[in-house]
């Protein structure tokens, strides 16, 4: 009997490691960056200049950082959506077997590239191909760094959109086919209307994963902090400015805090992603 | 029901985690500060991180009992880790602040300064760039944004990009404070890690204008061009050398430090006679950095 409880406690705590860790990193997060709130004011973060080293005046507005993670986020999801969706239509409906087996198994093998290997791939070729493409001073732009996570974010929607296409009940399929409509007009309004929560979600999940993303931006995306949203300008995104700075910070400094008040940020936005993506599963039916 | 069972579970298993935690804590900040090992570790400027790691090399070929571990990542970086207790000596390639030294009194580390060497900061440009010379008032101006196309320096039309070390870098700062008479860094700057990132955008952009130490510039001088720099406008442009810098005659040139506590082991104590003996002073010269003596 008791070998029994102890079985399920161990179980129990097995599984809610990950709640626990969850409210560790936020409590840990919003501890360390709380003094922040009472000097210099949480106002100081809507500055629109990130300036942390400075003989003059520190400044610590995230904006443009907010802004270049946008960029690069929005940006690449502008490659990735039209890829992916039509990718995975094109593997869960069209291919044959033959041609899934041997998609898939590459799909699967970008989404394990290490993403310090694809920024360097991005540092030496991507960003040389941007500067003689655009006639640009240098490749280090934002949208070098939209392309490299577009890489990155291809693997993750085209397998959850692929799983929300398969999902479609076969009898939708064949009701259409059996009204007369072409193959065309099958996949187009029928399957993917019903499908299109999974699509979202998986979008959704994709864009968490894009945002967080910290390697490969450091290394391609030239990290000035400027607001703008011009893809052939540099930008800092939110990951790589705590990647870089990180390191040099003094404990408990103004600089150290405000680099808290980031993660925060990024946590926050990733969080929410992923509650709506689930949200929008479960809403209908895609997940029980 | 079953939520009344779970939660004080999970109360004795949250402190668990946390004093494990602690615990890994503890034994990562005393291991580098205790002497029987003779392990000895060097954190900091990456300017450095070729001359530390020569003379660590020879300093344990010398004493085949002592370890000595070489990293980087930035001055600052270095300096946290002495302040943090996860290093024994800092390289630094820029003084400590002041809010660095009130932090260590708080600390109670007892901080000693070694000047080990002198290095010249070269300003590089594409090997294409047909300008000569700058003088520190155009340099400065560069790096601060208001001259933003090389025309306004009697070179081509050709907007000016200019490349920075990250924040975390003791060169950024050095920069900072004494070139560019601690104004801001133009928000164009584009950010880059390390010291070989520059380099290597420098030789791919025609545009590009950046700083690096002397030993890295002369490391990549058929691939990039040294601009020799007056200190004044209507002084002699000089190129930055082993010589000009020891003779003060090159502007922008700084000292090299190694920090170390004060209460450290006889270990640190040695390996920093090492640097500054002649032998330490020969790798120095050796190494492209400019020797104290």
């Amino acid at each position: 009997m008791w070998k029994d409880k102890a079985m399920r406690l161990l179980m129990v705590s097995a599984a809610s490691t990950s709640v626990f860790l969850v409210v560790l990193i936020f409590f840990f997060l919003a501890k360390e960056s709380a003094p922040f709130v009472l000097k210099p004011g949480l106002s100081a973060l809507f500055d629109t200049q990130w300036i942390p080293v400075s003989f003059v005046r520190e400044r610590y507005g995230i904006l443009p950082l907010v802004t270049g993670s946008a960029l690069v986020t929005g940006l690449s999801m502008l490659f990735t959506i039209p890829l992916s969706v039509l990718g995975a239509i094109y593997i869960a409906e069209i291919a044959s077997p033959v041609e899934r087996e041997f998609l898939k198994p590459f799909i699967e093998l970008l989404a394990s590239i290490p993403s310090v290997v694809l920024g360097f791939f991005g540092l030496m070729v991507l960003a040389p191909l941007i500067k003689s493409l655009f006639g640009l001073g240098t490749g280090l732009t934002a949208l070098t760094g939209a392309f490299l996570l577009t890489l990155m974010a291809i693997p993750t929607v085209i397998t959850l959109s692929e799983d929300a296409i398969m999902s479609v009940p076969r009898a939708y399929k064949d009701a259409s086919q059996a009204l007369g409509a072409s193959d065309l007009q099958t996949i187009f309004q029928v399957i993917i209307p019903a499908a299109l929560p999974g699509i979202i979600a998986a979008i959704m999940l994709g864009t968490g994963r894009v945002i967080g993303e910290t390697m490969a931006v450091l290394m391609v995306t030239g990290n000035s902090a400027l607001m703008t949203w011009s893809p052939l300008a540099p930008v800092r995104t939110m990951t790589a400015t705590i990647a870089a700075e990180m390191g040099e910070v003094s404990f408990g400094s103004i600089h150290y805090q405000s680099l808290f008040w980031i993660g925060l940020v990024l946590l926050a936005v990733t969080f929410v992603l992923n509650i709506i993506a689930q949200r929008v599963l479960v809403r209908y039916g895609m997940m029980k | 029901m079953i939520m009344k069972k779970i939660v004080p579970w999970l109360a004795v298993f949250l402190l668990l985690l946390l004093q494990t935690s602690c615990d890994s804590g503890d034994k990562d900040t005393s291991k580098p500060r205790s002497g029987t090992r003779k392990m000895i570790s060097v954190k900091g400027s990456d300017t450095m991180v070729h001359l530390t790691s020569s003379w660590a090399e020879q300093f344990m070929s010398r004493y085949p009992d002592a370890q000595v571990s070489v990293t980087g990542g930035g001055s600052g970086t270095g300096i946290a880790g002495l302040l943090n207790g996860t290093t024994d000596i800092c390289a630094s390639s820029r003084e400590l602040q002041d809010k660095e030294r009130s932090l260590a009194v708080q600390k109670k580390i007892d901080l000693v300064e070694h000047a080990v060497a002198r290095d010249g900061l070269a300003i590089i440009v594409h090997p294409s760039n047909p300008v000569t010379e700058l003088s520190m008032n155009q340099i400065r101006k560069i790096f601060t944004g208001e001259y933003a196309n090389w025309q306004d320096l009697g070179g081509p039309d050709l907007p000016v990009i200019v490349l920075s070390r990250e924040s975390s870098s003791g060169t950024f700062v050095f920069f900072q404070e004494h070139v560019l008479n601690k104004a801001d860094y133009t928000p164009k700057a584009r950010l880059l890690a390390g010291t070989s990132a520059l380099v290597q955008s420098v030789t791919a952009d025609r545009g590009a204008i950046t700083y690096v130490g002397l030993a890295f510039a002369l490391e990549a001088k058929d691939s990039v061009k040294v601009l020799p720099v007056k200190s004044a406008d209507d002084a002699p442009a000089v190129l930055p050398s082993d010589e000009t810098v020891r003779a003060g005659l090159y502007p922008v040139a700084r000292p090299l430090y190694l920090y170390t506590d004060g209460s450290s082991s006889p270990e640190v104590k040695a390996f920093v006679d090492f640097c500054l003996s002649e032998a330490g002073q020969k790798i120095v010269q050796e190494t492209g950095y400019v020797s104290v003596r």
